[in-house]
């Protein structure tokens, strides 16, 4: 061991110990799941407030203490990589809830449809559009356009369309986190109270982090959540890169 | 619930996204292996006719805290996002005014085409109500 700076040698022993865990999965995986811990325990004791998103909560402290520590990106992935990769794992395990309702959706199948089509195309129009009114470049136009579908395919229309896939992965998950702030105020004040009505609202909108909040509030607003946004990624793939072409 | 239910259900999941990202490859990558894999899945379930409790105990288990499985990618995001100042704050706005569109259109429109909705399965009626 090199001893060639000032510390006190309990304290230069604690910087190795500290080096090496951060050289390993370990850090990024502890991490992630101490902050999830502790953002999800302020999220049940605010009683699921929206603003106390514990994805939000989470992501914050763990960009607070990736900054302290000095972190990079890539050393924390290192063990993060783990939990990311079971988002795979739950984006098939979302067949459960709606194979549990598969009767009730077949049988609501048109006005599903034509909601998602409606709340779709409201998402392309106002984002394109405002966008275009505060002059922002064709890069970004086209990175914005596929925000409300869920990220990794948001990010292989961007590329299609011109767009950057950063951007794309960027503006999807905001979209998320945003409307998962959002959702339940708005709905409230629209006086939507269907459980049903709501979670598809959420998922059409804001794809995944929106369905994980429909999912903490109610099942049923949950698997609903599930289906918005797995039609609006199945149609937004097919769709997406074709109506580019006349709205931008 | 029972342990062994728990790693039976996941190795079925597992399989199924396995199964999806092949079917995804030879699609050319036009939809995620994941999304195939959650239709494979939903196809199976459905021909089957009901979901077996080992699959039901590890889907409720992943989807009970599905949250989690968003932060690594999003921690890559904010920090990526704080480069983003710079470009002004359009893309921000184009965001917050979009979604809150989405979301009313949406759930108009749904509603619209609905019938009268059953009062016990609302949020006021609900335990967990907000």
């Amino acid at each position: 061991m090199t001893t060639t700076s000032n510390f006190p040698v309990g304290l230069e022993r604690l910087a190795d110990i500290w080096v090496y865990l951060a050289a390993t999965p370990l850090f990024g995986l502890t991490l992630t799941l101490a902050a999830y811990v502790v953002a999800d325990s302020i999220y049940q004791r605010s009683n699921k407030f929206p603003l106390a998103n514990p994805v939000l909560i989470a992501v914050a402290s763990i960009v607070t203490v990736l900054w302290l520590s000095d972190t990079s990106y890539e050393a924390y992935f290192q063990g993060a990589q783990f939990v990311h990769f079971l988002l795979g794992t739950a984006t098939v395990a979302l067949a459960v809830p709606l194979a549990r309702l598969w009767r009730e959706l077949t049988a609501r199948a048109l006005p599903l449809l034509i909601a998602m089509f409606a709340g779709a195309a409201t998402s392309v129009i106002v984002a394109i559009g405002v966008a275009k009114l505060l002059t922002a470049p064709p890069v970004m136009l086209a990175s914005l356009l596929p925000k409300s579908v869920t990220a990794p395919i948001a990010m292989g229309i961007a590329a299609q369309i011109g767009g950057s896939p950063t951007l794309a992965a960027v503006f999807a998950l905001s979209t998320g986190i945003f409307g998962a702030l959002i959702a339940t105020p708005l709905l409230n004040a629209l006086g939507i109270r269907d459980w049903s009505q709501r979670g598809f609202a959420v998922g059409v909108s804001a794809h995944g982090i929106g369905t994980a909040r429909a999912y903490s509030v109610h099942p049923r607003a949950g698997a609903y959540a599930s289906l918005g946004m797995g039609l609006h990624a199945l149609l937004g793939a097919l769709l997406l890169p074709w109506v580019a072409r006349w709205v931008m | 619930m029972h342990p062994y239910m728990m790693i039976r259900g996941l190795t079925i999941l597992l399989i199924f996204q396995s199964l999806g990202e092949m079917s995804a490859h030879v699609l050319n990558g036009a939809i995620p292996g994941p999304v195939v894999g959650l239709l494979l899945l939903l196809m199976f379930l459905v021909i089957r006719g009901g979901v077996p409790a080992s699959i039901s105990t590890a889907a409720d288990g992943l989807l009970a805290h599905l949250s989690i499985f968003f932060i690594p990618a999003a921690v890559g995001v904010m920090l990526y996002v704080s480069t983003l100042a710079s470009t002004g704050a359009a893309w921000a706005f184009a965001i917050a005014l979009s979604t809150g569109a989405s979301i009313t259109v949406t759930a108009l429109v749904l509603r619209a085409m609905s019938p009268r909705i059953d009062e016990a399965d609302t949020p006021d009626s609900s335990a967990d109500a907000q």
